[in-house]
């Protein structure tokens, strides 16, 4: 082999490996592309809904949306006269209350954190404990209980009665039905089922527009249904399963779910909640205990504490890396919808 | 002797037909539904003595329970691929639940 057919040989294997490398780094980047996109399944699964389920006998009016409205925003309805459903579920604050746990008749802190109301129109239970199925029956429930709202249903239904402005409002919402615990339910829970997901980032990703989610975003999406296995309880597009779990909190007082349907596995078990607009809804958990989303996710990471012996199976520790738990918390933020625009009513005084 | 012999047999002639007639079935519990051959069911209708087999094939665990007066079970909870099973001896009717997802809910009619 002389000099100039080596040399030609070593050039094209060169030139070979080269191609070789190239092609192989662009199969690479184009994977990695594939998998910053959102799969047909996930689109499917996650995009939220562009409508909201109702019952057949509390059909969504504009009158009875906005009877609600008012209802929601009018401390009249607490026996102090000072507290209304905003108090709790505010709009302003991710229609919670930002803090660890509620604050109800004469300034008294209550045992269960005041969960949002945002997407309660998709819930199959409501409340912490799932104690009421539809939002027409857990309306009145925060109303007259003695420790959060403190009012007397009787003496509701004719402070009402004695403003004008209300009968006209009850008259237009609900024709001929009068002022009633039914309607003043009915009405609250149809303002409610107006209170549903706006676009996040994560929508928007779904959706296929470029550069919506942060590449660590999507990221934590995959370790969220994967490493992570969130999606156990987390999953569809409102991230719940309308379950109830024990998550391993370090606090059994409130034995939750158990306290309804007495069986075993539901000592210290609460509802799974939704995980839309979770960046609003600070501090976390049915008592508060976490300030931040890292917190939580620490939380999850360890598996929790086998409190009562009911720990949801689903509990592991996750033994994720620091950067893993970036990306999921990174994600959990895309969750956050546009703000939405809420006007406060004027409320009838006579 | 022959007669108790005769007696005994006319027994188990007797009893034959009951053991028999006793079904074992198996309800999967498939996307958050209890299902009877691939179809959801909310209600079936069984015979006193019949076995029902709850089988999770959900990615998930279930926790299968009744609280009725008829039959108070509860199974604990299992993942996917397990079963568990109960029979139903005496007629009347019983709903069995999972009390992880209380949507899951279905009415057993024994008869």
């Amino acid at each position: 082999m002389n000099s100039s057919t080596f040399y030609q040989k070593s050039l094209a294997k060169i030139v070979a490996t080269a191609l070789i490398g190239i092609s192989l780094s662009l199969a690479a980047t184009s994977a990695m592309a594939a998998e910053m996109k959102a799969s047909d399944e996930d689109t499917q699964k996650y995009l939220r809904p562009m409508t909201v389920p109702q019952p057949a006998n509390n059909m969504m009016t504009p009158e009875r949306i906005e009877l609600g409205k008012f209802l929601f925003f009018d401390p009249r309805l607490s026996g102090s006269n000072f507290i209304s459903c905003a108090t709790c579920h505010n709009p302003a604050l991710g229609w919670s209350d930002a803090q660890p746990t509620a604050v109800g008749h004469g300034m008294d802190i209550l045992g269960r954190s005041s969960p949002t109301i945002l997407n309660t129109a998709y819930q199959r239970f409501q409340l912490w404990d799932g104690r009421a199925k539809t939002l027409e029956e857990q309306a009145l429930g925060p109303i007259v209980a003695g420790g959060e709202m403190a009012q007397d249903m009787g003496s509701l239904i004719e402070e009402l009665s004695a403003i004008p402005g209300y009968i006209k409002l009850f008259e237009a919402a609900y024709p001929g039905e009068g002022i009633q615990g039914v309607t003043i339910a009915k009405a609250l829970a149809a303002f409610e089922r107006t209170i549903v997901s706006t676009d996040a980032p994560f929508d928007r990703w779904l959706k296929g527009v470029d550069g919506a989610m942060s590449k660590s975003a999507i990221r934590g999406f995959g370790v969220f249904k994967g490493k992570a296995n969130c999606t156990a309880c987390h999953d569809g597009f409102n991230f719940t399963d309308d379950g109830f779990h024990n998550v391993g909190l370090n606090d059994m007082k409130d034995m939750g779910r158990y306290k309804i349907k007495p069986i075993n596995i539901l000592k210290g078990a609460f509802k799974t909640p939704t995980l839309r607009d979770i960046d609003l809804t600070a501090p976390y958990m049915h008592n508060g205990a976490y300030k931040t989303l890292q917190e939580v996710v620490e939380h999850y990471n360890g598996g929790g504490f086998e409190n009562a012996g009911t720990l949801s199976p689903n509990m592991k520790p996750l033994k994720l890396s620091k950067k893993e738990k970036k990306d999921l918390v990174e994600f959990l933020k895309s969750l956050t919808g546009d703000p939405m625009e809420i006007t406060i009513p004027q409320l009838p005084v006579k | 002797m022959l007669n108790k012999k005769m007696v005994a047999v006319a027994l188990f002639g007797m009893l034959v037909p009951a053991i028999v007639s006793a079904e074992d079935l198996t309800l999967t519990q498939s996307n958050k539904s209890f299902k009877l051959n691939d179809s959801k069911v909310e209600t079936l209708s069984i015979n006193a003595g019949d076995t029902i087999h709850f089988k999770n094939e959900d990615p998930f665990f279930h926790n299968i329970f009744s609280l009725s007066d008829l039959k108070t079970f509860d199974l604990g909870s299992y993942p996917a691929g397990e079963s568990k099973s109960v029979t139903f001896d005496e007629p009347g009717e019983a709903e069995v639940e999972c009390a992880i997802h209380p949507e899951m809910l279905i009415v057993i009619e024994v008869k």
